[in-house]
């Protein structure tokens, strides 16, 4: 009896073991399910803007560099057609000014997109439920690509189709 | 002439082989929900195929994925997308890799125990004893093996894929400082439950073919020490072509 039990307990402790894993797959791989290590204290601020590009819900929200939140809901305002992203911050840093910009950035070339906020100069601090105001929409690829052709074509009608004049407009994208 | 005749034979002769497979396999799914009834049999089984194959499953799971860690790493960053590495990871490991790898090992670890087991059952006419105190042999010894391993083997390849998880997750945010929130939030965007599901279905197929061809060989092997070792030889090399055959297909019906 005594090996038998021993036996019965092994195979248990490896089915368990086993349908733990997979419920580890199936809710912390994935966008679905509860997410742990979450923990702690956040507040919510939204922000509307024209073009979100692709981010996603769980993109980071960055201040300075610095991964302060992220993004935990999009939706379509179809009033105005704009995007209304939710942004989740954690409530360690609650004294951003209140007319700070947010804008939409790409992680390095192929990385995903991620919200960055830059301070403004107000008194006031975004609380839980506000919204930011200023906002800057996703750099689209395929529109900058477009004015860059655009630019093109428009400068080869002239002597010299200076490629610096062409590259302008990424210039600012590189120095924000 | 005698060339066609032997090309022929061996064409019938394989034939041959896949039918009995399939009558095999047929018999052991009529047999199973009796067997189910018994339970303890089955345990016993999953203990062995599943418990015992933990070790090599999860120190194997840990390297592929520190491997994968430091390689997706190394090409991602090229790219300035190191962010990326979770998703990559977690979807070579849960679509791909825990499936196909942990067949081979367990192919390997417990489909080899299984046939030479099943098989010196055979040379020394254990099973022919069991017929004669009139037990069916494939009911009494067969089929609970088989249900234990086709338990046992997607519940090792879930194990293996988080592992590997782990695996990754040490490389790349510990050792390569990879932002920990980027790794994470990325790969719960990008993998869906269609990827798990995959993994899932695709691990179900390789265990019941993994089993199914360590029982068959080891039930009709010759009844000596050589066809044992015939057998044993036999299941380790047809379950691995068999699973990466499968692999391309199941896949190529995914995507």
């Amino acid at each position: 009896m005594g090996k038998s039990s021993t036996l019965n307990v092994g195979a248990g402790t490896f089915v368990l073991l086993g349908f733990a894993a997979l419920a580890f797959l199936t809710t912390q791989t994935t966008s679905h399910g509860v997410h742990f290590g979450r923990a702690g204290h956040f507040y919510t601020v939204t922000a509307e803007f024209d073009n979100i590009g692709d981010l996603k819900v769980g993109a980071p929200v960055s201040m300075s560099g610095v991964d302060i939140g992220r993004v935990t809901r999009i939706d379509l305002d179809t009033k105005a057609y704009r995007a209304v992203v939710a942004l989740q911050l954690n409530s360690k840093y609650n004294q951003i000014p209140s007319d700070s910009d947010a804008s939409i950035y790409t992680q390095g070339l192929l990385g995903g997109k991620f919200v960055g906020l830059t301070a403004g100069g107000a008194d006031t601090y975004l609380k839980d439920k506000d919204q930011i105001d200023f906002t800057q929409s996703a750099i689209v690829l395929e529109n900058l690509i477009g004015q860059l052709v655009a630019n093109f074509t428009k400068g080869s009608g002239s002597s010299d189709a200076p490629p610096a004049k062409s590259a302008t407009p990424t210039t600012p994208e590189k120095t924000k | 002439m005698t060339v066609l005749r032997e090309l022929w034979g061996s064409l019938v002769e394989s034939l041959e082989e896949l039918g009995a497979v399939s009558r095999f396999l047929i018999q052991l799914v009529l047999y199973s929900p009796r067997a189910l009834l018994r339970f303890d049999l089955i345990a016993r089984q999953i203990f062995n195929s599943g418990a015992l194959s933990l070790v090599i499953i999860m120190l194997s799971g840990l390297f592929v994925g520190m491997v994968l860690g430091l390689q997706g790493f190394q090409l991602l960053r090229r790219f300035g997308s190191e962010d990326a590495l979770g998703t990559a990871a977690a979807i070579g490991l849960v679509r791909e890799l825990g499936p196909v790898i942990t067949a081979l090992l367990f192919a390997g670890r417990a489909g080899t125990a299984l046939a030479s087991e099943i098989g010196l059952m055979r040379a020394t006419d254990q099973l022919s004893a069991m017929e004669m105190m009139a037990v069916d042999p494939v009911r009494r010894v067969v089929v609970p093996r088989f249900l234990g391993a086709v338990i046992a083997m997607p519940l090792l390849s879930a194990i293996f894929s988080v592992i590997g998880l782990y695996g990754a997750q040490l490389v790349g945010v510990q050792f390569m400082h990879v932002d920990s929130g980027s790794f994470w939030s990325q790969m719960q965007a990008a993998v869906a439950l269609r990827d798990i599901n995959e993994g899932f279905t695709k691990s179900c197929i390789f265990g019941v073919a993994c089993s199914l061809i360590a029982v068959h060989q080891g039930y009709n092997a010759s009844p000596t020490a050589e066809g044992v070792g015939l057998a044993t030889t036999r299941t380790v090399v047809t379950s691995a072509v068999v699973v990466l055959f499968l692999d391309y297909l199941l896949t190529s019906v995914f995507l």
